[in-house]
């Protein structure tokens, strides 16, 4: 074997603060060769990010790499000098971030920005450099880069920024590209889109990548080797078919059975969450770090140092018992039976609209901009039923919760909760019994819990305030049995929550949720925040709510594969308007609505054997304030007829049980289209 | 961006119109009447119901807002300077002019005699204190937050601290006796005449010395703050990855940035410096506007308060337009929205 480009050597990471020092990666080993792509699954607090800083050489003030060696091209980066790090990151390694627009300074041009690479590493004149960000940017695909480079960062749509940040990568001509999330945070067809362009570089420029992700389906699509890391360790490594076909440390297995799949739903498979949390890193186990939560833990076994065995060829497992099944024996209490949908129709909307005046006149004279979040909006959802809202940003799905729950009222339409039409009723205007029927959960539980009171106040306020609970101990009693519902330990009430995990403030969102005793419980996003089994244990949480409640869900969401996962009925949106509609497996096979067959080729299968079609949407969502006229999606439409597109509102086709797809294409044709998943050809 | 500064304008002349009327209406209804303020403890209730009368102080109070504003603006006589009253005010630019302020009782001058001269003197003690001011600041401020909890920056912390919270009229003693008593290179009281034998800029480096001690501490510390704040982004991060040296890290990427939040307080210093100032120019016994705003409220001298505070308040409104646009200078996304 040739000597690897990147070769880390028994890395020791520690943070250290005046409470003392804690340790972030405690002993890890790998390598990455040239050319090679090489990708890091982990949870938050894995030490992923630390990994990639710790390579950089820049650790921040209180963390030190205290022992091992990383080898970059011979070189060990832990030994060098200022001088030697600033030569490497402009020549060396670059780096691509999560959420470019937070990683671009805000005040400066982006061709100032870029140009800054060429003219520090290379020496090279204004002119050069110029020049060469030019090609970059037309590598990246980013129209017009001239343009480009005149703008600031907040004049480009996320999707461009991170083209912006790649291409500043790149700039450096990078022997190994490290990249951090680069895709989350991004919609769906843009992480496509960004994905693509990774792939495609990889080919020019034969950049080596190490890319860290909680997506197990990115990894799938971009990696030839994955290594999986918890607390620190490396508890898996092996080529990316190998670790999806036969996954053997407990934790990748358990991971890999919280991932939604878009072959199956909720009637066929149960998510298997991990249960517990992960240690906190100053009270790291002894031996198996992933001991604590594994169901297969053996006391004189587990708590020893355990090695990293290999398995197979390349395949390494840190594992002692990995041949033992009963690791992995989901008890019968983790698998979760939906409830069936009751024959009452509990919400309906008929032609809802909303639109936004923006004025934007001197002294607010003259006609003013509108702008359209949702028209026209019709479908219904019965008791019991989950009903997924999906679309990329700017789709309007928000929107639609906030007239939902109350927060603004609806400009044209009516929304039917229970027989009563709330379309006009802003929370404030609503009876007691209309607000309790319908309640939240936000998407970033942060955000949603008032820092300074504790755990258990929202949910006993909540109580209070729709005359559920009486007496003060009647109110302690039903808070108690609600924080027993959401699975939160009953001293947890008393908590600030900061002292909560993400996890944990959602179940306390939910848990407030229920208290109203709702009929509807929107969630906006409400797991796309957390980490992938969080996510899967809040989804398993919310179904078996569902069972014993009977409450009807409606799930706003943006993950494809999560919405296959939970939902009843989908409805797809696109610029304020439905594009299709329909039960959950007619949706997700043909005939498409040409937007959701997008989306859908879009989403990163967390298959590598599985080939995706290759559909992707050009330029970016128009503004709904100039809204096209015909169809919304026609400026962007792969499949589109013609003018007719451009000027009238397309049909809704029946393809019969509820299934409407707005398009002007004829359902025949519509039919004809091949599967978007193929597994790849043998061989 | 033009349309923005006009808007601006516009707003800056309503406010002014608000804020005079509201001096107007204070000053005016401050305890005792106008003509007893204006003739002075030693006046005979006959001339003070003479004056009373003169004055049409029976009428509403909008329409003698109404008057005032037209002695202002130069459309009304000043009913002061009538010859009648035997009140012996005379005001060389006449009784009808843009921008008649009236009469001070107190220097028995008409205002724009007094305030003008008054103003100078406290803008150039701002001025040279500004000056000096705002670049030790920044420099501090940027040094002191480049490197959060380094030696710099708990140095430089620590002197903020210890000069902000040190009153004005402690550290003018203090430096006196350092400079002036001991050293004897500096007056104690800095009256602006060179008749003592003391050179005018030897009479403004203790004022000077103790207004930059006051307020740099402050405006330090508001500096260092944002600074922190800004190393610690990821566009920071993103700059020093990309193998720059920190120098160009921290006057590229970071100062810029760091500007933003307090180029406002900045601003507001001007305020301070030009009305807030009093105690300095009290203990050096200055002829600064700070000064002469406190003397006519002592007295009582209405028509001198009025100017005075209509002028703090037209500078304290110009500076927040100033900041504004400065605001948006700064920050492209507010310019380009």
């Amino acid at each position: 074997m040739t000597t690897p480009l990147l070769s880390i050597e028994g890395l020791r990471v520690e943070y250290r603060s005046s409470t003392g020092a804690v340790t972030a990666i405690p002993d890890l080993t790998l390598s990455v060769a040239a050319g090679e792509s090489y990708g890091i699954v982990g949870e938050s607090g894995c030490g992923k990010s630390t990994l990639l800083m710790a390579i950089m050489g820049h650790l921040g003030i209180n963390g030190f790499a205290t022992a091992g060696r990383i080898l970059f091209d011979g070189r060990d980066l832990l030994q060098a000098s200022a001088q030697e790090l600033m030569r490497m990151r402009g020549h060396g390694i670059s780096m691509v971030y999560q959420d470019p627009s937070a990683a671009l300074n805000p005040t400066m041009k982006i061709g100032r920005q870029l140009m800054e690479v060429p003219l520090q590493h290379d020496g090279a004149s204004p002119k050069e450099a110029r020049a060469r960000t030019e090609r970059i940017l037309t590598d990246v695909h980013l129209p017009d880069p001239a343009s480009v480079m005149a703008r600031y960062p907040h004049q480009l749509s996320g999707g461009q920024k991170q083209r912006v940040v790649i291409a500043m990568a790149l700039l450096a001509n990078p022997k190994l590209l490290l990249l951090d999330e680069p895709t989350t945070g991004l919609d769906v067809t843009v992480e496509a889109a960004v994905l693509d362009l990774v792939g495609e570089l990889r080919d020019k420029y034969g950049t080596a990548l190490v890319y860290i992700t909680h997506n197990v389906g990115v990894v799938a699509k971009v990696c030839d080797r994955v290594g999986v890391m918890y607390l620190g360790d490396l508890v898996e490594e092996a080529s990316v078919k190998e670790i999806f076909a036969n996954p053997r440390h407990p934790y990748t297995r358990r991971l890999m059975a919280c991932v939604p799949r878009l072959d199956h739903d909720k009637h066929t498979i149960s998510f298997l969450p991990i249960p517990g949390q992960p240690a906190p890193l100053h009270a790291r186990p002894q031996g198996c770090c992933f001991g604590p939560r594994c169901t297969g833990f053996a006391p004189g076994l587990c708590d020893r140092a355990i090695p990293l065995e290999a398995v197979a060829k390349g395949h390494l497992v840190r594992c002692v018992r990995h041949e033992r099944d009963d690791l992995f024996a989901p008890a019968p209490q983790e698998l979760v039976v939906p409830v069936e949908a009751r024959d009452e129709t509990v919400l309906a909307a008929e032609h809802l609209g909303k639109v936004y005046d923006l004025g934007g006149t001197l002294f607010g004279m003259g006609s003013g901009r509108q702008l359209i979040a949702n028209e026209d909006l019709n479908f219904e959802a019965k008791g019991g039923e989950v009903i997924a809202i999906v679309g990329e940003s700017g789709s309007g799905k928000s929107t639609f919760a906030r007239v939902l729950a109350g927060l603004q009222p609806a400009t044209s339409g009516r929304l039917l909760v229970l027989g009563q039409d709330l379309a006009q009723l802003g929370a404030k205007q609503r009876t007691p019994q209309q607000v309790g029927a319908v309640q939240m959960v936000f998407q970033n539980p942060d955000a949603t819990l008032n820092p300074s009171h504790s755990a258990g106040f929202p949910v006993a306020r909540v109580l209070r305030k729709f005359g559920k609970a009486k007496s003060g101990r009647e109110t302690r009693e039903r808070v108690s049995k609600l924080f027993e519902m959401v699975r939160l330990a009953p001293h947890l009430q008393r908590q600030r929550p900061g002292r909560l995990s993400g996890g944990q403030k959602q179940r306390v969102a939910i848990a407030r949720a229920f208290a109203a005793e709702p009929d509807v419980l929107v969630a906006d996003e409400p797991v796309s925040a957390l980490d992938v089994s969080v996510q899967a244990a809040i989804v398993n949480l919310l179904l078996q709510i569902q069972k014993t409640q009977g409450t009807t869900i409606v799930f706003i969401s943006h993950d494809l594969a999560l919405v296959r996962h939970l939902a009843d009925h989908v409805v797809v949106m696109y610029l304020g308007k439905v594009m299709e509609i329909g039960p959950v497996r007619a949706l997700f096979e043909p005939p498409f609505h040409p937007y959701t067959e997008a989306l859908l080729s879009a989403v990163p299968v967390p298959d590598p054997t599985v080939e995706s079609k290759h559909i992707r949407l050009s330029g970016e969502t128009p503004s709904p304030i100039n809204v096209p006229k015909g169809c919304r999606f026609a400026t962007r439409c792969p499949r589109k007829v013609g003018a007719i597109c451009d000027d009238v509102v397309p049909p809704a086709r029946d393809n019969g049980d509820g299934h409407l797809i707005h398009c002007h294409i004829p359902l025949e044709r519509l039919r004809q289209v091949e599967p978007i998943f193929q597994p790849e050809a043998a061989g | 961006m033009v349309a923005f500064v006009l808007k601006r304008l516009v707003g800056l002349a309503l406010t002014l119109l608000a804020a005079s009327f509201l001096v107007f209406v204070v000053t005016e209804f401050s305890p005792g009447n106008v003509a007893r303020k204006t003739l002075g403890a030693y006046a005979t209730p006959a001339q003070v119901d003479l004056l009373y009368q003169r004055l049409k102080l029976d009428d509403p109070l909008l329409v003698r807002y109404g008057r005032w504003l037209g002695v202002l603006t130069g459309i009304l006589r000043d009913p002061l300077q009538d010859p009648d009253l035997k009140l012996d005010f005379r005001d060389p630019r006449g009784d009808r002019y843009f921008g008649n302020f009236g009469y001070s009782t107190l220097f028995k001058a008409p205002v724009n005699d007094v305030i003008w001269d008054r103003l100078k003197n406290t803008a150039l003690l701002a001025g040279i204190a500004f000056a000096i001011i705002v670049p030790l600041s920044l420099v501090l401020g940027v040094l002191a937050g480049m490197r959060e909890g380094s030696w710099i920056d708990r140095t430089i912390s620590i002197f903020g601290i210890v000069t902000t919270s040190i009153p004005e009229f402690a550290s003018g003693v203090f430096l006196f006796v350092i400079f002036g008593f001991w050293l004897g290179l500096v007056p104690g009281t800095s009256p602006l005449t060179t008749s003592a034998g003391w050179s005018i800029a030897s009479q403004l480096l203790l004022p000077v010395l103790v207004l930059v001690l006051y307020d740099s501490g402050y405006v330090v510390r508001m500096v260092r703050g944002s600074m922190a704040e800004v190393m610690n982004k990821p566009y920071i991060r993103t700059a020093i990855l990309k193998g720059l040296p920190h120098r160009a890290v921290v006057t590229r990427h970071a100062v810029r940035n760091a500007m933003i939040a307090p180029f406002t307080i900045i601003l507001l210093q001007i305020n301070f410096l030009i009305s807030g100032v009093v105690v300095t120019e009290t203990v050096f016994a200055y002829p600064g506007f700070g000064r002469m705003l406190l003397e006519a409220s002592l007295s009582k001298d209405i028509s001198l308060i009025e100017a005075a505070t209509l002028i703090a308040l037209t500078i304290a409104i110009v500076t927040q337009l100033l900041s504004d646009i400065g605001y948006a200078l700064l920050n492209p996304q507010i310019r380009l929205s």
